[in-house]
């Protein structure tokens, strides 16, 4: 049966093709992978966050069944290679060197410091319990803000915790005036607010557990990684392993869920490599749940001390951020390039006239930290928004009416902001008026106030997040100008097959995305030919050679682009090829619906039968290569900022301090829409995870440093028991600076939600004189407020001990690994 | 998440598996549904070399009337509970906790008497049989033994079943006609509770004529609020009755402090949610 070609698939709800495959996990996770003679790995991690390694004996479990050998960091030398910083984000960044298995000193708790390799998972596990390591604990750094004064330090070799500071002023960079002069001014005769707000650590907790398997068989090494950057992940190997990067292969198969989590080159990876080049066969080390939470890099992790200016009126003047962020033990991948990637968005839709960012990085005994969904602009969004609430509070007025004084006209784009960048295109004003009208904003306000005025014991709050953000990543030049290590690009390319089917290739990384449908839908009405006659490939390096892949919203806005001039470039090759088989001139041929025709005849020729003709190259004009395989690389002139208006109600039980969802609305501008369902499924699973960052997730430490909420039992993820029916539209403002007109849309639900949740909270306990609630708003945190109990210090006390082992009559194993 | 090596037995009737945990003693360890054992083997928490368990043994399972009684064996999953007429008709509080039981995976398997032998304060079936008054049937080597509700919890995770001991059936007083409701206190839905409380009462014209009362996480066993319930008898079903008697609910409890809430929090949790569980209850 052949498909036919519909007129248009942009545009169109197309189920996922990968669905069902990933659904049923009758696919190629990781883990799945199973090679001929294949050895297995369990890790030996460090139960403290400080301390030297006095001594690790193997004897033990090198004699345990079939363990094939126990190898530590000083059984490696330079082979093993070092974990990256891609992004030093000043000339004297303090970095801690990052041995994927340190032999002297462990620096979190989790850090792993030996590998036993056997011929099952279970046996090298329980071949694990048997490394007897001996520590010297050593003073663990772990508040932030006490580590930001080395009073006790993280590496005592660096002498400082204190890693980069990076500044960006408007009045320095020409961008905009003194922020000084305009907080000076809004004291004197204006309004000022000062708040600190804390971003509490998250998790980023994908579906699939990190997994790794290496085989070093054939003539190249092959690694297989539940990742989401397998090209950064083979540059980085040769990079630090001294292998040639022709030697390397990296596939990312099947990947279940990322978030930034899989934005990494980890230690597992990199022990999994040397071992496995050491032993000359294949190996697999998958993680449990419980290593993935404890040593899987974490998000967030800031406090952010923040300074707004205004005049009386509420039109802003000015504002200040001073952040001071967690990198944990290490500086990953991205690590400090985390909070600078949310230093042009604090100013957000708003014409602040003057503006000042600047953040510490600071290293602590703590899992390292890097992306989680987001990435620096829910900080900054979280930040500007809550701040533009207490604004309105402070004004008098409806939190709308101040975020309208303020922000861009649609009329004034494009718009240069006072970071620095150029704002394409947007319409704050049609998201607002679509959203307030789905939300019912005055009915809500007013049944607020009758319950207010009633005293009711359920009192109602309407959070507003009006947010934008920058994505697409990224203009080489930019990344270039910020010292980030790499370009921003995104390659593709497009194979006409010899029976007219099509194959795609791009440099973007899918791990649950949906590319392989978007990216069918835009080939498919590029090229004419039917959605399922297009097969899209990514995640090898040997089958699409080079790639910057995906995180940042970008795969759409930037591979998506690359994939459009790839097959523009096809059609280009077959057209002299069409005039040559149709007998006609170039100029006369005109390719529409998928078929070359010969203007004013009903002459014509599919784009298939033409692939056809040049697989068989009998008949082809002179001096014609027999190909129409076409590629593309992209470099984005701009970022991409997407937009939109949040609402958010909540009933808060005043008795309890229980939180209820009543309604939330959604009116998001991604500028065009290749595939409705799609980016319904990202807003409403992005929605979910900010609003999870409000609600319920907190990776908490106990003043040892180990890891708290180290299982689901209580690092609380929501399910949708939890979550309500969003309410989601669109206004489209298509991007100007490339054809698409698409604008990313991966992160701005979890962007624009936690403010709005946050705000609804507030909003409703600010007649208690409660202007702030630390996140994530616990039932506790905001009974204690209405008692006059403030924010909400930090999250302390134990786990809850469902599985207690002390049952009478049993002796319980011990073991850091679980 | 591997647990450590273990053997395996999977005896068919109680004797025998009486036999084999007194072969092996110390180093065995029943497995009902596992759904509280498995996690605390894979995360290698205990390592017991022998697992005897309990799922071929068809006495233990299902739910009989035995008169003034209903007898709920103790392999009964927590789904066959909370669907079974009789305990809906005659222990319907228990037939409100499981609807608040974990989810449907852990519901199905998940059995009765392993949550109750496993003791967990959080658990949310201790509050509703300690209130039901029922008693537990514990047979060992020398015989069969009864245990009331008030001696079975002894302390966190700890009954008062014995090392060579099983845990058979649990007998639930019949308390037909009664109001009953389960209030849970979670963040989110597949918690344990914070805090939660078991009600069940008997209305007669508008007056609570009797009340019975159980905490969930407010000690380190589930606990009767007997205050409450004695301030309860007599008192007519209203908001206003009801909520003086709940005042009492934190009295004589020792709520655990944790990433959750802190014990102040919980006590003034369990005056508010006693109130709601008993007006629930009483249809009020
Ligand atoms: C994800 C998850 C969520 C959960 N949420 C909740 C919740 O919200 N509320 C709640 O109440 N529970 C919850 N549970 C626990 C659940 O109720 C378990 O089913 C219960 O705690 C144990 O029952 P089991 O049959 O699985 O027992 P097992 O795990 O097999 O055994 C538990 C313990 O009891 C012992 N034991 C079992 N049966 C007997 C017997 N007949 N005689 C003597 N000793 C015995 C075992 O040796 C073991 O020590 C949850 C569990 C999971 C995995």
């Amino acid at each position: 049966m052949t498909a036919t070609a519909v007129d248009h698939e942009i545009g169109r709800d197309r189920r996922r093709k990968e669905d069902q495959r990933l659904i049923t996990g009758r696919t190629r996770w990781t883990d799945n992978i199973v090679l001929p003679g294949m050895l297995h790995l369990a890790m030996v991690r460090s139960p403290f966050a400080h301390a030297n390694i006095a001594s690790i004996d193997t004897s033990e479990a090198q004699q345990a069944p079939n363990v094939i050998a126990v190898l530590t960091g000083a059984d490696f030398g330079d082979e093993l290679g070092v974990c990256i910083n891609a992004w030093p984000i000043t000339p004297d960044q303090v970095t801690p060197v990052h041995s994927p298995m340190p032999s002297d000193r462990v620096s979190f708790a989790g850090e792993i410091v030996a590998v036993v390799v056997a011929r099952s998972a279970a046996e090298a596990r329980d071949a694990a319990e048997l490394v007897e390591v001996e520590y010297d604990e050593l003073p663990a750094a772990l508040d932030l803000k006490e580590a930001a004064a080395d009073s006790v330090l993280a590496h005592p070799d660096l002498g400082t915790n204190k890693s980069a500071l990076w500044v960006f002023d408007s009045g320095e960079a020409g961008t905009g005036g003194n922020v000084e002069d305009a907080i000076g001014k809004a004291r004197a005769d204006g309004i000022v607010i000062e708040r600190e707000y804390r971003q509490q650590r998250l998790i980023p907790a994908f579906m699939e557990p990190r997994s790794v398997v290496v085989d070093p068989t054939g003539e190249q090494l092959v690694m297989y990684s539940a990742t989401q950057i397998p090209h950064i992940l083979r540059f980085a190997l040769a990079a630090t392993t001294g292998v040639p990067e022709s030697k390397i292969r990296v596939i990312a198969p099947d990947v279940g869920g990322g978030f930034g989590g899989k934005l990494q080159v980890t230690p597992e990876e990199w022990i999994a490599w040397a071992v496995g080049r050491r032993v000359g066969k294949p190996v697999k080390y998958t993680e449990t749940r419980s290593e993935s939470l404890m040593s899987g890099h974490h998000g967030r992790d800031q406090w952010q001390k923040l300074t707004l200016a205004a005049e009386k009126d509420g039109t802003v003047t000015g504002l200040k951020v001073e952040l001071l962020a967690d990198l944990g033990a290490y500086v990953a991948i991205v690590g400090g390039g985390v909070p600078v990637l949310g230093a042009f968005m604090f100013n957000a839709i708003y014409k602040f006239p003057a503006y000042h960012f600047a953040c510490q990085t600071v290293l602590t005994n703590k899992t390292w930290t890097d992306a989680y969904r987001g990435a620096g602009r829910p900080e900054a969004t979280y930040a500007i928004e809550r701040l533009m609430d207490e604004l309105a509070a402070e004004v008098g007025v409806d939190p709308l009416e101040v975020r309208e004084k303020n922000w861009i006209k649609h009329e004034e784009f494009p718009f240069t902001t006072v970071a620095g960048l150029e704002y394409d295109s947007g319409n704050y004003e049609a998201a607002t008026a679509k959203a307030r009208q789905m939300f019912g904003y005055d009915e809500l306000r007013a049944e607020q106030m009758a319950r207010r005025a009633s005293g009711d014991p359920v009192q109602l709050g309407i959070g507003v997040s009006t947010f934008t953000e920058m994505c697409g990543l990224a203009p080489s030049r930019v990344l270039g100008q910020l010292d980030y290590g790499a370009g921003g690009w995104e390659y593709a390319s497009v194979r006409m097959l010899a029976t007219g089917k099509v194959e795609v290739t791009t440099g973007a990384s899918a791990h649950g995305q949906g590319h392989e449908t978007a990216f069918s839908q835009i080939v498919a009405d590029r090229l004419g030919v039917a959605f399922e006659d297009v097969e899209v490939l990514h995640g090898d390096t040997a089958v699409a050679h080079k790639g910057l892949d995906t995180y940042g919203s970008r795969s759409l806005a930037v591979g998506g682009e690359a994939l459009v001039r790839a097959a523009d470039k096809v059609v280009e090759k077959a057209k002299p090829i069409a005039a040559h088989l149709l007998e006609a001139s170039v100029e006369d041929i005109d390719f529409a619906g998928g078929r070359f025709s010969v203007r004013g005849t009903d002459q014509g020729m599919a784009i298939g039968e033409i692939a056809t003709a040049v697989f068989a190259a009998h008949n082809l004009p002179d001096g014609v290569e027999p190909s129409l395989d076409s590629d593309a690389t992209y470099d984005p002139v701009n970022f991409s900022f997407p937009h939109g208006t949040h609402l958010c109600a909540i009933e808060v039980d005043t008795e309890t301090g229980a939180l209820k969802m009543r309604k939330y609305v959604c009116v998001d501008d991604v500028g065009n829409i290749i595939n409705p369902l799609i980016v319904s499924g990202q807003v409403h699973g992005g929605l979910v995870q900010g609003i999870a960052q409000a609600l319920w997730e907190e990776a908490v430490y106990d003043d040892s440093g180990t890891l708290v909420s180290g299982s689901f039992v209580d690092y609380l993820l929501p399910t949708a028991a939890d979550t309500i029916s969003f309410d989601i539209d669109h206004t489209t403002s298509p991007a100007t600076t490339h054809s698409l007109g698409v604008k990313g849309v991966g992160e701005a639900g979890t962007i624009a939600s936690t403010p709005a949740v946050v705000n609804a909270v507030v909003d409703a306990l600010r007649q208690y004189g409660v202007h702030d609630i630390q996140m994530p708003c616990t039932p506790e945190r905001v009974w204690r407020a209405i008692q006059g109990g403030g924010a909400g210090g930090s999250t302390e006390g134990a786990a809850m001990p469902h599985f207690d082992p002390s049952e009478p009559g049993q002796d319980s194993t011990e073991g850091a690994g679980a | 998440m591997i647990p450590a090596q273990f053997d395996y037995v999977a005896p068919a009737s109680v004797e025998d598996a009486l036999a084999a945990l007194a072969e092996h003693g110390d180093d065995a360890k029943i497995i009902a549904g596992g759904q509280s054992l498995l996690p605390v083997l894979r995360m290698r928490l205990n390592a017991p070399e022998w697992i005897i368990d309990l799922g071929r043994i068809e006495s233990l399972r299902g739910v009989r009337d035995d008169g003034d009684s209903i007898v709920i064996g103790a392999m009964t999953p927590h789904s066959v509970v909370g669907s079974d007429p009789l305990v809906a008709e005659h222990a319907t509080l228990i037939t409100r906790a499981v609807e608040h039981l974990a989810d449907a995976q852990v519901r199905h398997r998940g059995t009765f008497g392993g949550a109750l032998a496993h003791a967990d304060p959080a658990g949310d079936l201790g509050a509703p049989v300690r209130a039901l008054g029922a008693s537990f049937v514990i047979q060992g080597p020398g015989g069969t033994r009864t245990v009331s509700a008030d001696d079975f919890f002894v302390d966190l995770f700890e009954t008062a079943i014995g090392d060579d001991e099983i845990l058979t059936e649990v007998r639930v007083p019949k308390h037909t006609g009664w109001g009953a409701h389960y209030e849970k206190f979670v963040r989110v839905a597949h918690q344990w509770p914070i805090v939660a409380v078991a009600a069940t009462v008997r209305v007669e014209g508008g007056t609570i004529a009797e009340a019975r009362i159980g905490l969930t996480n407010m000690g380190s066993t589930p606990l009767r609020a007997a205050a409450v319930e004695a301030a309860l008898a007599g008192q007519p079903a209203t908001e206003a009755a009801v909520r003086a008697a709940a005042a009492h609910a934190a009295e004589g409890t020792h709520p655990p402090s944790d990433l959750n809430g802190d014990a102040d929090y919980r006590r003034h949790l369990a005056t508010v949610i006693t109130r709601r569980a008993v007006l629930a209850a009483a249809g009020a």
